[in-house]
C-alpha cells in the first residue's frame, strides 16, 4: 500500500501549493456559509427589533377634525405630521386633492403611511354611524407592512374603546361583543424556533465539503491528464487501484478540512449573534461542532468518489468543472423533497445520504437525543455507497479510457 | 530487451497498428522512426502498458508486459511525450515521487535521486519548481525520473523534441553511456538526422507497419539514397500523409 501514501502525500502537497485550490477549498468555501448566515440573521434581527416602541411618523391630513384620535395616536408613539397645505403651503388642500398628495408622499418615499381624516368623520362619529378613515400604504413594499399592521392595530383598539364606551353608556355589557376569545399557545421552544434558519446549516456544510474537494477531484484526474502527467504516472509499476485510492484520500482530506473549518466557523459566527433576542437558542458549543463533523464525515468518501468518477470521465477540466457545478445541487435534492413532502425523520429515511445527515444535524441543534441505530444507518449507508462508487472509479483507471 | 510481436491496435475505424514486430536488443540504442501518425507513440504506449494491444504481445526481457505485470514493469523506465512533469513540484520532488511509486523506500528514493541529479547535471534546478523549466531541463528531469528505479530498459517518446543542438548532444552522450552499461534503449523520433546520429539500429514504421529495419547506413545503402533522409522518404512513401 506504499503507493497510496506516496500519491496522497504528493497530491496533498501539490494542491497546497496551488493558491486557487487553497482559496476555494480552505477559505471561500468554508467561510461563505457562516458569513451569509451571520449577515442574514443580523438583518432579520435588526428588522424584528423595530418593535412596539419605535416611533412611527404619520403624515395626517385634516388632523384638526379629530383631536381625540390624534391625541390617542400620539400616546401610542405615533408622531403626527399635519399635512394640510399644498406643496407651497399657501392654501388649504381641497378634499379631492388629498388622495393625490398622499400617493405622491408614498411614491416619493417621503412617508410609509399617510392617514386621511375625511370631512364627514366628526359628524359620523357624533351621530354614531361608522366614521370612515383612510389609511394609505404600499403593500408591495415588504419592509413597510409591519408599520401598517401596527397602525391598524392601534386604530382598531381606538375603535374598540369607543364602542365599549357607547355600550357602557347604553347599559350594555361590553363583553357581549366578545363571545369567543382565542388564546394562542405557542409550544415551540427557542431551540426549535431557530430551526427555520438553522435548518439551512446542513446544506451549507455539504456545500462547503463539495467545494473543498472539487478542485482536487478535477486536478488529480482530468487535470493530470491535461497536463500530460497521467501517462508517466500510469506507466509506473504502481498498481492502479493504489493510485486511485491515494488520489481520493487527498480529496477526502481536503473535504474533511473544509468540513471542519466551515462547521467551526458556523458555530462561532452563530454563537456571536444574540439569538436569544430572536426568540431562539441553538446548541452551538464545541461538542456540537464535533458531533456535526462526525455526522457529516461519512458523506465524504461518497461525495469524493462521485466527484472523482465524474471528473475522470470528462474530456477536459472545463467540462469537469461544469459537471461538478451541477453536482453541487444534488445533495440539496433530498432536502427539497423532504420539505415539500413534509417528511418527518424516521429510521426508513436514514439510509438516504444528505437527507439523513440533515435530519440528524437538525436534531442535534434542537438538543434532541440521537438514536444510535439512526446514526449507524446514516453513516453505514453513506460509507457503503461510497465503497460501491469506488468500483467504477477503479475500473475506469484500469482501462485506457482514462487516458482520454 | 524489448520485443513487439505482431501488435495490432484499432481506434474506432482506424488501424493504428497493423502487425508491428521488432526487437530492441540490450546494449543497443534502437530508434523507432516514422512520419507523424505512423503509430510510434501507440507502439511505445503498448510497450510500457498504458495501452493494451488488441492482439499481439509486448515483451520485456522475454516476459509479457501488461497493466497488472508489476514486476516486469519495474524493469522499464519511461520518458513520455512532452516529459510530463508536475509543475508545482521541484525537479527533486518529481524524481523522488516516481522513485517511491516504483517501489523504492524513502531513503533509497532520496539517495537515488541525489545520484541522478549529479549524473544528469541537474544541481542548479533540483530545488526549483518544474513550472518554468526550459524544454531541455524538462527532458533531463524526466529522464532522471525514468531512471530512478534503475530499469534495464528505457523507452523514450520523442526525447529530442524541442531540444537545441547542445542539449541533443548532451542527451546523446548520456544515452551512449547508458548503452555501455548494457541498457536497452528504445526511442522514437521523426527527425532523420537525430536518428542517424543517435541510434545503432533503426526501425522504420509507416501506417502501422514496420517497413524496414537495420543500421542507418544499411538502410541508406538498401534504398540507394544519398542520405538517410532520402532513404526514409523512399521507405515510407507518401503513407505518412494519409495515415
Amino acid at each position: 500500500m506504499g503507493a497510496v501514501w506516496s500519491v496522497f502525500a504528493k497530491e496533498f502537497l501539490e494542491n497546497l501549493r496551488d493558491r486557487r485550490t487553497v482559496m476555494t477549498a480552505l477559505l471561500l468555501g468554508p467561510l461563505f456559509g457562516p458569513i451569509f448566515f451571520s449577515v442574514m440573521l443580523q438583518l432579520s434581527l435588526d428588522r424584528s427589533r423595530v418593535g412596539a416602541d419605535e416611533i412611527i411618523r404619520l403624515p395626517t391630513m385634516n388632523s384638526a377634525a379629530a383631536p381625540n384620535l390624534i391625541a390617542y395616536l400620539q400616546a401610542q408613539h405615533i408622531r403626527i405630521v399635519p399635512v394640510d397645505g399644498n406643496s407651497t403651503g399657501t392654501r388649504q388642500l381641497l378634499a379631492p386633492e388629498r388622495a393625490t398628495v398622499a400617493r405622491g408622499l408614498i411614491a416619493q418615499r417621503a412617508a410609509r403611511l399617510v392617514l386621511e381624516i375625511p370631512e364627514g368623520y366628526a359628524a359620523s362619529l357624533e351621530a354614531g354611524r361608522p366614521a370612515a378613515l383612510r389609511l394609505y400604504a404600499d403593500s408591495s413594499r415588504t419592509g413597510d407592512e409591519r408599520y401598517a399592521a401596527r397602525l391598524s392595530a392601534v386604530l382598531d383598539r381606538y375603535a374598540q374603546q369607543i364602542a365599549m364606551q357607547r355600550l357602557t353608556l347604553r347599559g350594555v355589557d361590553p363583553q357581549l361583543l366578545a363571545p369567543v376569545v382565542v388564546h394562542h399557545v405557542d409550544v415551540s421552544t427557542p431551540a426549535s424556533r431557530s430551526l427555520l434558519v438553522l435548518g439551512m446549516m446542513s446544506f451549507f456544510i455539504v456545500l462547503s465539503m463539495l467545494t473543498g474537494g472539487m478542485y482536487l477531484a478535477i486536478d488529480t484526474t482530468v487535470g493530470e491528464r491535461e497536463r500530460g502527467t497521467l501517462e508517466p504516472l500510469l506507466a509506473t509499476p504502481a498498481p492502479r487501484g493504489q493510485l486511485v485510492l491515494g488520489k481520493m484520500l487527498a480529496t477526502c482530506t481536503y473535504m474533511l478540512l473544509s468540513l471542519t473549518l466551515s462547521t467551526s466557523a458556523l458555530c462561532i459566527a452563530l454563537g456571536r449573534i444574540d439569538l436569544e433576542q430572536f426568540g431562539m437558542s441553538a446548541n452551538l458549543g464545541p461538542a456540537t461542532a464535533v458531533s456535526i463533523i462526525a455526522i457529516m464525515a461519512p458523506l465524504i468518501p461518497l461525495l469524493a468518489a462521485l466527484m472523482t468518477l465524474i471528473a475522470a470521465w470528462t474530456r477536459s477540466a472545463r467540462e469537469a468543472q461544469a459537471w461538478l457545478g451541477i453536482l453541487q445541487l444534488i445533495p440539496t435534492v433530498p432536502l427539497v423533497f423532504a420539505s415539500l413532502l413534509n417528511l418527518a425523520p424516521r429510521l426508513a429515511l436514514m439510509p438516504v445520504p444528505s437527507l439523513s445527515q440533515h435530519f440528524l444535524v437538525t436534531q442535534l441543534l434542537r438538543a434532541e437525543p440521537l438514536d444510535r441505530l439512526w446514526l449507524a444507518a446514516s453513516a453505514g449507508s453513506a460509507l457503503l455507497l461510497g465503497a460501491l462508487l469506488l468500483l467504477p472509479v477503479m475500473r475506469l483507471y484500469g482501462s485506457e479510457r482514462v487516458l482520454g | 530487451m524489448i520485443e513487439a510481436r505482431w501488435l495490432h491496435k484499432r481506434f474506432g475505424s482506424i488501424d493504428a497498428l497493423d502487425g508491428v514486430t521488432f526487437v530492441a536488443p540490450d546494449a543497443c540504442i534502437t530508434g523507432l522512426l516514422g512520419p507523424n501518425g505512423a503509430g510510434k507513440s501507440t507502439t511505445l504506449r503498448i510497450l510500457y502498458a498504458t495501452l493494451a494491444a488488441d492482439s499481439g504481445t509486448a515483451c520485456v526481457d522475454g516476459d509479457v508486459v501488461s497493466v497488472t505485470s508489476t514486476e516486469v514493469r519495474k524493469r522499464i523506465g519511461v520518458l513520455p511525450h512532452n516529459a510530463g512533469l508536475y509543475p508545482a513540484l521541484t525537479a527533486r520532488e518529481n524524481i523522488e515521487y516516481f522513485g517511491r511509486l516504483c517501489g523504492l523506500d524513502r531513503s533509497a528514493a532520496r539517495a537515488r535521486t541525489g545520484e541522478l541529479i549529479e549524473l544528469l547535471d541537474l544541481q542548479d534546478i533540483a530545488s526549483r519548481r518544474a513550472k518554468g523549466f526550459s524544454q531541455g531541463q524538462k527532458i533531463r528531469t524526466a529522464l532522471a525520473r525514468a531512471l530512478v528505479h534503475s530499469p534495464r530498459n528505457l523507452i523514450l517518446d520523442e526525447p529530442t523534441n524541442g531540444l537545441d543542438v547542445p542539449a541533443v548532444r548532451k542527451l546523446r552522450a548520456l544515452l551512449l553511456r547508458l548503452r555501455e552499461l548494457g541498457h536497452c534503449i528504445l526511442f522514437s523520433s521523426h527527425v532523420m538526422h537525430e536518428v542517424a546520429m543517435l541510434c545503432d539500429e533503426a526501425v522504420v514504421i509507416s501506417a502501422g507497419r514496420v517497413v524496414a529495419c537495420g543500421t542507418p547506413e544499411a538502410l541508406r545503402q538498401r534504398t540507394q539514397a544519398a542520405s538517410f533522409e532520402d532513404a526514409f522518404v523512399a521507405l515510407t512513401g507518401d503513407a505518412g500523409e494519409n495515415a
